[in-house]
C-alpha cells in the first residue's frame, strides 16, 4: 500500500540536517542548498518499505522566537502544514545548547522525535550518552545517528514514521513551570486565550500567552489585529512585566529563557551523559586550529591566500578540460557547417546556437572546480570564521559581519551567482544591513561574469592571468564597500545590529557533501546555459540576422566581387581581397540588423568608453544574463567572420582587431563588473526588498560602471 | 562590582551574573545559550580585537564588544 508520510527536520545551524537529509533522500531535493542559509523550505522524497515519504527540511534556527527570518520560515511551516512528525537533529556534543529548540517545539506540541546526530563525534571525545533514559525523560523516541556515515537513519526513518502514526496529528504541548511570578499569569492569558479562541485554530493557547509574554513581533502583531483581547493581553504582560522588574530586577523573557535552561539541566543531570576524560585533547582540534586561522596577523594572510590559491588552481587544473570543450565546440561548428547546406539555418546553427552556447558552456569546468573549492569551504566551516574576521573591518563600512556571507556567494570568491547571494541577505536581520548587502552584493565576479573576464584577459592580459583576475575580484570588494558606505550614510541610514553567531567547529568536509553542493550549482549554470541563454542566443542571433542587408548594398558587394574576378590578380591576392569583402559584407549586414541599429544609437554615448556598437549589443544582451556577453560576441564576431572553417577562438580575434586595446578591455570589464544586474537578479532583488530598490540597483550600477569605464578608457588613451 | 564581558582576558574564565539589556538583544543572547550562570571562557578575539570568540555550553559563540558589554560577570579562578 502507498501511504505518503510528511517527516520535517529542524534543529539548529550546523547540525548536519542538510547531511541526513542527502543522506535519506540522495539529494533528489527540488530547491538547491546553499550551505548555512538554508532559508526557504527544501523539500525530498525517499521510499521507505513501500512508504513514499517526504521530507521538509527547515532552514537552521537555534529557536523558535521571532528573531530572524529562518526561524519565522520554520515556525510557519510546522503550524500551516502540520507534519506528521518532526524529527529535531541535535549534535550530541552539544546537547545542553541544542535541547533548547527540542524544548520549544515540545512547548509548541508538536510529535518530535530527537535524532542525536554526530554521535560518532561524540563517542570519540568520550561522551557517552544514555539515549533510552533520555527518551524516557523527554517523553519522545530517541535515535542515535551519524549522518556523515548514515548510521542510524533506518532507525530513524522507523521511529519517526511509527511516532507519527501513533499520535495521528495531535499536538500535545509540553507545560513547563516559569516559576511563581510568570505562571498565574499565564494561566490567566491561556484561559481568556481558550474562551476566545483566540488563534486557537493555529497555536496552543499556552503557546500564545508564552509569545505574548516574549514580545514576539509576529504573533503580537498577528493578534493586534483580532481585536480587543489583544490588548487585554498585552495590559497582563504590562503588570507581570512590572512586577518582574520589581522584585527580580529581570524581564519575563529572561525569566522564560532561564527557566527552559533549567529544564534541560534538570533533565541532564540525571546521568545522561558520562565523560570519559581520557580522550580529552581530541575536543581541542578546532580551538588549535582557530589559533592559527584566526590568528590576528596569520588570520587575514591566510584568508588572502587561500583566496589567491583558489584562483592559481582553477586556472591551471581548469585549463585542460576547457580546452577540450572549446575543441568539441569547434569541431561541432565544422561539423554543422559541413552537413547543413549554406544558409539561414546554417547560420542560425552555427553562428547562433553552436558557438552561443558553447562559448557559456567551455567554461563549465572552470566554474565547476570554483564551487568544488566554496563548497569545501563552507562545508569544513571556514566561512564563518570569515565573516568573524571580517566583522569589524565591514561594520566600518555599515555592514555586517554575516554580509560576507552573501558577497561570497554572489561571487566575493569569483565564480558564485547572485541571485542565491541576494537570498542569502535574508539572515541578516537588519533591514538596514541588509539592503546594503543586497544592493551591493550583484558588484561581485559572479560565474556569469568570469567568461567576460576570462575572454578579455585571455586576449590582451595573457601574460597575468591570475593576478588581474585576482585584482578584478579586490576591486569588487572595494566598490561593493565603498557604495555600501555611500548608501548607508546617505539613503539607508542606522546603527548597526548585533553579531551574535556560532563558530562551528572544523571538520573534514565529506566527499559526497561537496559533490553535491558543487554539482548542485554547475548544474544550475549548464541548465542556464541550456535554456535561457540557449533561447537569448537565439533571440540574438535573430537580431542580429535580420532585417537583412538593403538590396543596392547587396548590389555593391556584388558587384565588388566582379571587379577583383575581372582584374588581373595573383590566385593569393584575389582571395585576400574577397574575403576582405566578405568580411564588409557581413558587418554591414550586422550594422544593418536590428541589434546592429540598437548597437548604433547607443553608439555616440558608449564610445565615451570605447564601446562600438558591438560591444553595445553585447551588453544590452548581458541584461538578459551576463554569460550572453560573451555569445553575443561569438556570434557578432563569427557572423562577419572571414572564413568558418578557419577555427581562432574568440579571444585571439578580439586580440587582433584594431579597435581594441588593453584599455577598451579594461574599461568594458569593470563596466561588465559593475552595471546593472541581470534579470533573474533584479527580479530576486525585487522580492527580497521592493521594486523601487530593484530598479534603482539597476540605474545607479550602470550610471556607476558607466562613469568608471570612460575613466578608465579617457585616461588610457591619454596615457598611450 | 560586577564587571563586563569586555573586561575579559583571553583564556580567562567567568560566570554570568545577569544581562543587563532587554528586548531583542537580550532575547537572542539567551536564546543563544547566554544565561545567568553560564560559565563563558574567551577563547579569542578577531584580527581587529572584534568581535570576541566566547566558548560556553561547548560551543563556540562569536560576539562583539559593545556586546559583551552588557554581560555582565563574575571572574572566576583558572582552576579547571
Amino acid at each position: 500500500m502507498s501511504y505518503a508520510a510528511t517527516i520535517a527536520f529542524a534543529g539548529n545551524p550546523n547540525s548536519g540536517k542538510t547531511t541526513l537529509f542527502n543522506a535519506l533522500t540522495g539529494a533528489r531535493q527540488r530547491v538547491g542548498n546553499y550551505p548555512g542559509i538554508t532559508v526557504e523550505r527544501k523539500e525530498g522524497q525517499f521510499n521507505f518499505n513501500d512508504l513514499k515519504v517526504n521530507i521538509i527540511d527547515l532552514p537552521g534556527c537555534y529557536s523558535l522566537s521571532a528573531y530572524s527570518e529562518e526561524e519565522l520560515v520554520a515556525r510557519k511551516v510546522l503550524v500551516d502544514e502540520r507534519p506528521q512528525v518532526v524529527v529535531d537533529i541535535v549534535d550530541a556534543t552539544k546537547l545542553e545548547r541544542h535541547l533548547y529548540l527540542a524544548v520549544q517545539l515540545f512547548e509548541l506540541g508538536v510529535p518530535v522525535v530527537l535524532a542525536l546526530n554526530m554521535i560518532d563525534d561524540a563517542n570519540k571525545q568520550g561522551l557517552r550518552i544514555d539515549t533510552a533514559r533520555l527518551s524516557k525523560l523527554l517523553g519522545c523516541p530517541v535515535v542515535a545517528t551519524a549522518a556523515r556515515t548514515g548510521l542510524g537513519k533506518q532507525e530513524l526513518t522507523e521511529k519517526a514514521l511509527a511516532h507519527g502514526r501513533e499520535r495521528a496529528g495531535k499536538w500535545e504541548p509540553l507545560y513547563i513551570s516559569y516559576g511563581p511570578d510568570i505562571d498565574p499569569a499565564l494561566k490567566t492569558m491561556s484561559e481568556k486565550i481558550e474562551a476566545g479562541c483566540f488563534m486557537t485554530n493555529r497555536y496552543p493557547a499556552r503557546w500564545v500567552a508564552l509569545k505574548y509574554m516574549e514580545a514576539d513581533e509576529d504573533v503580537l502583531g498577528a493578534g493586534r489585529l483580532l481585536g480587543e483581547l489583544h490588548d487585554e493581553l498585552e495590559k497582563i504582560v504590562a503588570e507581570t512585566r512590572e512586577h518582574c522588574l520589581k522584585t527580580l530586577n529581570t524581564v519575563p523573557e529572561a525569566i522564560i529563557a532561564d527557566y527552559r535552561y533549567g529544564f534541560i539541566n534538570s533533565i541532564l543531570k540525571q546521568e545522561i551523559i558520562t565523560r570519559e576524560k581520557t580522550q580529552e585533547e581530541r575536543i581541542d582540534i578546532s580551538a588549535k586550529l582557530d589559533m592559527i586561522l584566526t590568528n590576528r596577523v596569520l588570520g587575514p594572510l591566510i584568508m588572502v591566500g587561500i583566496l589567491y590559491a583558489m584562483f592559481f588552481i582553477t586556472f591551471t587544473v581548469g585549463e585542460i578540460p576547457m580546452g577540450w570543450l572549446e575543441g568539441l565546440f569547434g569541431w561541432m561548428a565544422e561539423m554543422g557547417t559541413v552537413l547543413i547546406p549554406e544558409g539561414l539555418v546554417q547560420s542560425l546553427v552555427v553562428s547562433g546556437i553552436i558557438e552561443g552556447v558553447g562559448g557559456v558552456m567551455g567554461f563549465v569546468p572552470l566554474i565547476a572546480i570554483m564551487f568544488v573549492m566554496i563548497s569545501f569551504l563552507e562545508d569544513s566551516g571556514y566561512m564563518a570564521r570569515v565573516a568573524y574576521m571580517l566583522d569589524r573591518v565591514l561594520r566600518v563600512f555599515g555592514l555586517h559581519g554575516c554580509s560576507a556571507m552573501p558577497f561570497i556567494i554572489s561571487g566575493g570568491i569569483a565564480g558564485g551567482c547572485a541571485v542565491p547571494g541576494v537570498m542569502a541577505t535574508r539572515t541578516l536581520r537588519s533591514p538596514k544591513e541588509k539592503l546594503a548587502t543586497l544592493l551591493t552584493a550583484p558588484f561581485m565576479p559572479c560565474g556569469a561574469k568570469l567568461p567576460v573576464f576570462l575572454l578579455l584577459v585571455a586576449a590582451f592580459f595573457s601574460e597575468h592571468k591570475a593576478q588581474v583576475m585576482f585584482s578584478i575580484t579586490l576591486f569588487a570588494w572595494i566598490m561593493a564597500l565603498l557604495v555600501s558606505k555611500l548608501v548607508r550614510s546617505t539613503i539607508i541610514k542606522g546603527e548597526p545590529t548585533p553579531f551574535v553567531m556560532e563558530l562551528p567547529p572544523y571538520r573534514m568536509p565529506t566527499l559526497r557533501g561537496v559533490v553535491i553542493h558543487a554539482w548542485e550549482r554547475a548544474w544550475q549554470y549548464v541548465k542556464k546555459a541550456g535554456t535561457v541563454i540557449l533561447a537569448v542566443s537565439i533571440i540574438l542571433w535573430a537580431a542580429m540576422t535580420f532585417p537583412g542587408p538593403p538590396a543596392e548594398e547587396v548590389l555593391q558587394f556584388e558587384a565588388q566581387r566582379q571587379s577583383v574576378a575581372a582584374a588581373t590578380l595573383s590566385e593569393e591576392q584575389r582571395e585576400t581581397r574577397l574575403a576582405e569583402i566578405n568580411n564588409a559584407e557581413g558587418q554591414a549586414a550586422i550594422r544593418h540588423s536590428v541589434a546592429g541599429r540598437i548597437g548604433t544609437f547607443f553608439e555616440p554615448v558608449s564610445q565615451w568608453a570605447g564601446f562600438d556598437w558591438r560591444t553595445n549589443i553585447a551588453l544590452v544582451g548581458g541584461f538578459a544574463a551576463k554569460e550572453v556577453i560573451v555569445s553575443t560576441f561569438g556570434t557578432a564576431y563569427s557572423l562577419g567572420e572571414l572564413d568558418p572553417e578557419e577555427s581562432t577562438s574568440l579571444s585571439s580575434r578580439l586580440a587582433a582587431d584594431p579597435t581594441w586595446n588593453k584599455y577598451t578591455a579594461l574599461a568594458l570589464i569593470v563596466f561588465v563588473l559593475l552595471y546593472a544586474p541581470c534579470f533573474v537578479t533584479v527580479v530576486t532583488m525585487a522580492k527580497e526588498s521592493s521594486w523601487r530598490w530593484a530598479l534603482f540597483a539597476m540605474t545607479f550600477n550602470t550610471a556607476l560602471g558607466f562613469i568608471f569605464a570612460v575613466l578608465i578608457f579617457q585616461v588610457g588613451s591619454l596615457l598611450s | 562590582m560586577p564587571e563586563s564581558l569586555r573586561r575579559l582576558n583571553i583564556n580567562e574564565k567567568a560566570k554570568i551574573t545577569s544581562i543587563a539589556a532587554g528586548g531583542e538583544i537580550s532575547r537572542r543572547l539567551r536564546d543563544m545559550g547566554l544565561t545567568p550562570g553560564t560559565i563563558v571562557q574567551v577563547v579569542g578575539r578577531a584580527p581587529l580585537k572584534d568581535p570576541v570568540a566566547l566558548k560556553l555550553r561547548d560551543f563556540i559563540l562569536t560576539l562583539r564588544n559593545n556586546e559583551a558589554d552588557v554581560i555582565m560577570i563574575e571572574k572566576m579562578e583558572n582552576a579547571s
